[in-house]
């Protein structure tokens, strides 16, 4: 058999549901629906992002929705204000929140676990702040107004169903990457960090430059969430990227797990559906965020697809030699054995 | 000018009072509480109802701030700690970050999203009796303030040199295991230092509350921020660090105001903050353990 035939049905589960999720929107034309999906989608590549620190380096950063932020309010100015196409202004938004990532990661990474979070936590509020009181430059508590539906080299993307595949299509794309990304040499060298550091050090690991690296994707793919964001609700103001932003965002990699690819996006479903779905929650929704955490931590730490077991191992395009990190050691995969 | 500086230390004092409890939690349990501004919040809304429904008196009020925060202290020690004690440190930050956000909501749904005060015919007694302090007047509501941070303050001080309990939280510090060793029951140590970190938090809500008339559901979020800072910036398990830094906030905020745009007032401590992470992680004051508590 063809090793691409091979590759294809060894990751049929995974393309049988995203096929589910292309016909989903013909299948239940309710445009709420949509709208919800489309947040999920928005905010499984928060969880993405996220995962990376939280997950397979193991910095604890607690400040994520102000990379998120960032990437929202670039690309709403240089569409608005400087009338640049989307597209280039849906790249800047990453490269600018990168360009953040690496300004705050560099200095900070010298620090530790807990120093680490709180540097996270007051840059998310230096920037919350900053939009909040630049009036001039953000449009202060009014936020920015009237940022245009996406076009994408023609495709003008109007309705919801149509920014529906627009963020399937950039969830999709962030999730393999990711993918690829995590199992790479470049995957592994995190999960050695995130397990012992120093190890890793002595095995050759350029910690310094991982982590640097490590965090300015993150925040490259955060600034990309924020552009998404951005012209699906076409209004943004600082209140949508406070620290409560980033908590839900710790919820949810709480409750899915991390380490893993399917934990944020369980956990993102789950999370951003209920309240949506159960009108009775909806006005309860930051307390049902708040119980999550309290909760999960007591009965399952690791939250529900924690560890990783539950990876995704992409295959298609790979011509690399077939290793994944499961448990305690790196092992070659069936194939190979 | 006087009256200024005056009015810096008052919010100063508060700033280093809920900065000391965060130094006290942190120097002994090793963990860091996000929930410090939700429960000086919870402080101050119970010295509120307090004051308002059963009988106005500023130390009452204060009493009733003591006894909820002491025992919501106690709880979030069990949950967040105590049945985490082998779970990565990132849990118990997780568990607290969780009670920050029900602690909020909770008030959101008990006491709603307006601003509350305590209607004037009660606190004007208090609030605009001044005495003549040589060319400047000063409140009561002010001069209590600072007196009560200040008791507090010194109280800390010699409950932690002086008192049996004070030695044993002490030693727990230091090392829990040889603590245990010792005969000290480190479980309750645990316990009693988080409720009594808690407890700091509360009477600094009770006071500020009092101090601006105000109470809402999230009047603990920037202030428990830049408390928070303030230990940081004083090295997060200095006592006095946490004293000098959160006066030094206050005072500078305060006098900020003539210089930059007062809605950038709020950046002053989480850019110290930064700027100290940076050039000196471990504060101003800091070296790992309690200091100051030990004597030396």
């Amino acid at each position: 058999m063809p090793q691409i035939v091979k590759d294809t049905l060894e990751n049929s589960p995974m393309i049988l549901f995203l096929a589910a999720l292309v016909i989903a929107p013909f299948v239940i034309p309710n445009q709420y629906i949509v709208q919800i999906m489309v947040f999920i989608g928005i905010y499984v590549i928060l969880a993405q992002s996220l995962n990376l620190l939280n997950g397979y380096i193991g910095l604890i950063a607690i400040g994520h929705a102000g990379f998120y932020g960032i990437g929202a309010y670039t690309s709403a100015k240089l569409t608005v204000d400087a009338g640049l196409p989307f597209e280039l202004a849906f790249l800047c938004a990453g490269l600018v929140a990168g360009a953040f990532g690496w300004a705050l990661g560099r200095p900070t990474l010298r620090l530790e676990g807990i120093y680490l979070a709180l540097a996270t936590l007051g840059f998310n509020l230096i920037v919350w702040l900053v939009l909040l009181n630049w009036n001039s430059f953000t449009g202060g508590p009014l936020g920015i107004k009237g940022i245009p539906r996406p076009t994408i080299l023609g495709w003008e993307v109007d309705t919801r169903t149509e920014y529906y595949f627009f963020i399937l299509a950039v969830v999709v794309t962030v999730v393999f990457t990711m993918a690829r990304l995590v199992n790479s040499r470049f995957g592994r060298a995190l999960v050695a960090i995130r397990e012992d550091q120093l190890a890793a050090a002595a095995m050759g690991v350029d910690v310094t430059r991982y982590k640097v690296q490590a965090f300015v994707i993150s925040a490259f793919y955060a600034g990309i969430a924020g552009a998404c964001y951005a012209h699906f609700v076409r209004y943004i103001s600082p209140d949508s990227f406070t620290m409560l932003e980033s908590f839900i965002l710790l919820a949810i990699l709480a409750l899915g797990g991390s380490g893993n690819m399917i934990g944020p996006i369980v956990g993102a479903a789950i999370l951003i559906a209920i309240p949506e779905l159960f009108r009775a929650v909806a006005e309860y929704r930051m307390l049902l965020y708040g119980l999550v955490l309290i909760i999960i931590m007591q009965v399952r730490p690791q939250g529900l697809f924690g560890g990783h077991h539950y990876n995704l191992h992409l295959r298609l395009f790979d011509r690399g030699p077939r290793r994944t990190y499961r448990g305690d050691a790196f092992l070659p995969s069936e194939a190979e054995q | 000018m006087f009256e200024q500086l005056i009015n810096g230390l008052t919010q100063g004092s508060i700033y280093a009072l809920l900065a000391l409890g965060f130094t006290i939690i942190f120097g002994v349990l090793r963990m860091v509480t996000f929930a410090h501004g939700e429960v000086f919040m919870v402080g101050a809304y119970s010295g509120f109802v307090v004051f308002t429904h059963l009988q106005d008196s500023l130390v009452l009020a204060i009493v009733a701030a003591v006894v909820t925060t002491f025992l919501l202290g106690a709880l979030m020690e069990i949950v967040a700690f105590r049945r985490l004690r082998d779970a990565p440190h990132f849990s118990s930050l997780l568990v607290t970050i969780g009670f920050s956000v029900v602690l909020t909501q909770l008030a959101l749904l008990i006491f709603g999203a307006e601003v509350e005060a305590i209607p004037m015919r009660q606190i004007e007694g208090l609030a605009f009796s001044e005495i003549r302090i040589g060319e400047v007047y000063v409140s009561y509501l002010q001069l209590s303030v600072l007196g009560v941070a200040i008791l507090i303050m010194a109280a800390t001080f010699l409950f932690f040199k002086y008192s049996r309990l004070g030695t044993a939280i002490r030693a727990t510090a230091q090392d829990h295991e040889a603590a245990m060793a010792m005969g000290v029951d480190v479980n309750r140590i645990f316990t009693v230092t988080f409720a009594f970190g808690s407890m700091m938090g509360g009477i600094a809500g009770v006071l500020i509350g009092f101090y601006y008339n105000l109470f809402y559901p999230t009047m603990g979020v920037m202030l428990g921020l830049k408390a928070f800072s303030a230990a940081v910036i004083g090295g997060l398990a200095s006592m006095p660090g946490a004293i000098v830094a959160g006066l030094m906030i206050g005072v500078v905020e305060v006098f900020s105001v003539d210089f930059v745009n007062s809605s950038f007032r709020h950046l002053i401590a989480f850019v110290f903050m930064f700027a100290i992470l940076l050039i000196r992680p471990q504060g101003l004051f800091g070296s790992g353990q309690l200091r100051g508590a030990r004597g030396d």
